[in-house]
């Protein structure tokens, strides 16, 4: 038997390079040996996309992409279709546990530095992933044709038209139609079940290629293949099968136990997985009494919202997507890891996880006006940690603080002047003190030595 | 020169123009696919104009139409309604409807051919929403000092009875008019300007 299997295995191999892939990206593929918790993401990213992969074919045998069919071909699925609404959750499931999933991906990516040189390109493809998986999920979520969906999507193509003078020409190209409608469905669903899928394909090939180039970062950031031993192995390295494999092959039990939870015991997860809305067919003359997108997208919808002017509110979403691609340009300190960078460092770390946390919780609920001017002062912290961690890329003199601090403080000033209102002075007042404690924070207390300096960086792993 | 040096300029010169041809061919080739994404003949048949009856309307009374799948209101407006509509208020964003996209005929208070007819879409101009009509004045949910308008739950933007939009809410610019023109005295088609209007 293993010489048959040997022998195919050299048939095959004479043919195509099955052993030096596998060798090449598995048996011989040096991983660092203290991956952590956070090291489970991306192998569970890969987990999902097939998950998605898998139920959304199913999906496409029954579902019909046509306005008058469309809701009722769901509440089929739900319904009539033999275990229909086991796959029909588990893809809508899928949907918000991909984001978690990247998300926290994303998080350990800039929590131990992993897109600094050498890797900024498999950051960039990552983003490039990300955004497509936006794409893909906003397209997958008019599909149901209910109501959220159909005002979801208006709201969206409708960002399209505060461009200036083509915008109001490229949303009916986008729409197919004069407003979202069947045309619409019809080429979403195009794009969603092809297009965007093997652009993913794609790209999770090319991040992947691009990551075993360079070698895996580590929770330490500092770099294996520095210490190597007699044979080129490096000395804080373990091949990645079959040390790595069982690793992720427990952490997708973990995975699919709390997945399949919510699956079957809370697949709607009280509105914020599947919002009531939708529930209801799509109706152009009957808006939802708040249009909120699924809670992925609400922490940029609040950026949007904040800025009471559609053009600059766009644009501000635009840049807070956008921002996330010039990471390895903006945070240019050699040190890596979390671990070894300054107190100052990790409180804006720190800032920046409460930031996004929070606009999504602000994103998913109605503008008051407390709301709205929260909105506005976090989405002032979220562009506010990219500017301090540019600021903390290198030594700084106490003049550039001094400087920093006055234009960017002024800056945000000047914008409070320019929007006061009568009669809401002293929530202005109180919201920009926010900013204000933010800036003075971090650009003086850089200057301090036991809160602005960097730790030294072992020269191996730590575990 | 001898037949086995390269010459390099010449091999330049053909790559580049080879990249070039080859380049713009390939981007004229995406035209079928561009075009086919714009709105079908069909499509744009379903978007031609409707004619209304306007005989029955009650004073106040708003009548509900779909024109090109976007919601369109007329509303009869009572002669105190289009009296307040004279004063330019403060708190008005664009007043003038110097910001706004409207017929040329309707850059005006009431925004409107006949004064007694408003014609809008009823589309937030913030972000696509249909905002609701609320001509009663002063009531608890929008304040005393709410004189009747148009108020759009999404985002919290207000219009008042000509749909202009109120300053300091997310809305910019003033709801859109559509074009259309009086057919009779009672008939009103939505989706053509007045004979006699610049194109």
């Amino acid at each position: 038997m293993k010489a048959y299997f040997g022998g195919l295995i050299g048939w095959i191999d004479a043919r195509f390079p099955l052993m030096r892939l596998w060798n090449e990206h598995f048996a011989h593929y040096y991983a660092p040996k203290n991956f952590n918790f956070w090291y489970f993401f991306g192998s569970l990213a890969l987990l999902v996309l097939i998950i998605q992969i898998v139920t959304g074919i199913f999906l496409t045998m029954h579902y019909k992409p046509d306005a008058e069919l469309a809701f009722a071909s769901l509440e089929y699925i739900r319904r009539d279709v033999p275990l229909g609404w086991l796959i029909q959750y588990m893809h809508s499931t899928g949907a918000s546990f991909f984001f978690i999933v990247v998300y926290l991906h994303m998080f350990r990516g800039i929590m131990y530095g992993s897109f600094k040189a050498p890797r900024e390109l498999i950051w960039l493809l990552g983003m490039f992933l990300y955004m497509a998986l936006m794409a893909e999920a906003f397209m997958g979520y008019l599909l149901p044709w209910g109501n959220m969906s159909y005002w979801g999507a208006q709201v969206i193509v409708n960002l399209f038209s505060t461009i200036p003078w083509v915008g109001p020409d490229i949303a009916i190209w986008l729409r197919g139609d004069f407003a979202v409608s069947d045309a619409t469905l019809t080429r979403f669903f195009a794009l969603h079940v092809s297009a965007i899928p093997l652009a993913i394909l794609a790209l999770v090939m090319l991040h992947i290629m691009a990551l075993h180039e360079v070698g895996s970062n580590n929770p330490d950031g500092v770099e294996i293949k520095k210490h190597k031993d007699a044979d080129g192995k490096p000395l804080d390295g373990v091949p990645f099968h079959p040390y790595y494999t069982v690793k992720d092959i427990w952490g997708s039990i973990a995975f699919l136990f709390l997945f399949a939870l919510v699956v079957f015991f809370a697949p709607e997860m009280g509105g914020y997985f599947l919002e009531p809305d939708n529930f209801t067919p799509a109706n152009p003359l009957l808006t939802p009494e708040h249009i909120v997108p699924v809670w992925y997208f609400t922490p940029f919808y609040s950026i949007l919202r904040a800025i009471p002017d559609p053009q600059f509110g766009a644009l501000a979403m635009l840049l807070s997507i956008l921002v996330l691609f010039f990471l390895p340009w903006i945070d240019r300190n050699p040190v890596r890891s979390v671990r070894y960078r300054s107190q100052l460092y990790k409180l804006n770390l720190l800032l920046f996880v409460v930031t996004f946390a929070v606009l999504g919780y602000l994103g998913f609920n109605a503008p008051t006006a407390l709301y709205s001017e929260l909105a506005l002062r976090f989405g002032e912290w979220y562009f506010l940690f990219f500017i301090a961690l540019w600021f903390f890329s290198r030594p700084r003199r106490n003049i550039e603080r001094l400087v920093s601090l006055a234009v960017v403080l002024g800056l945000i000033s000047l914008y409070d002047v320019v929007r006061m209102e009568p009669g809401h002075e002293m929530l202005v007042f109180l919201g920009w003190l926010m900013p204000a404690a933010f800036v003075t924070v971090m650009f003086l207390g850089s200057g301090i030595e036991k809160l602005g300096r960097d730790l030294p960086v072992p020269d191996r792993v730590t575990e | 020169m001898s037949d086995d040096t390269v010459d390099v300029g010449r091999r330049r010169f053909l790559t580049g123009s080879t990249a070039l041809v080859g380049g713009t061919g390939a981007v004229v080739a995406m035209w079928p696919f561009v075009a086919s994404m714009s709105p079908s003949a069909r499509a744009r048949t379903a978007g031609a104009p409707i004619e209304v009856d306007i005989g029955q309307m009650d004073w106040g009374q708003k009548i509900d139409l779909i024109w090109r799948k976007q919601p369109i209101w007329i509303i009869r407006r009572t002669p105190e309604m289009v009296a307040m509509l004279e004063s330019e208020p403060s708190y008005l964003r664009d007043p003038n409807s110097a910001q706004s996209q409207q017929p040329e005929f309707a850059r005006n208070s009431h925004r409107s051919l006949n004064p007694e007819f408003l014609v809008l879409v009823g589309v937030c101009t913030h972000l696509g929403c249909n905002p609701t009509y609320r001509p009663d004045a002063a009531p608890e949910d929008l304040g005393s000092d709410w004189p009747g308008g148009f108020f759009c739950a999404c985002h919290g933007s207000r219009f008042d009875l000509s749909g202009r939009v109120y300053d300091h809410v997310p809305a910019n610019a003033n709801l859109r008019v559509p074009p259309y023109r009086f057919v009779s005295d009672t008939r009103i088609l939505i989706g053509e300007m007045p004979e006699d209007a610049p194109a």
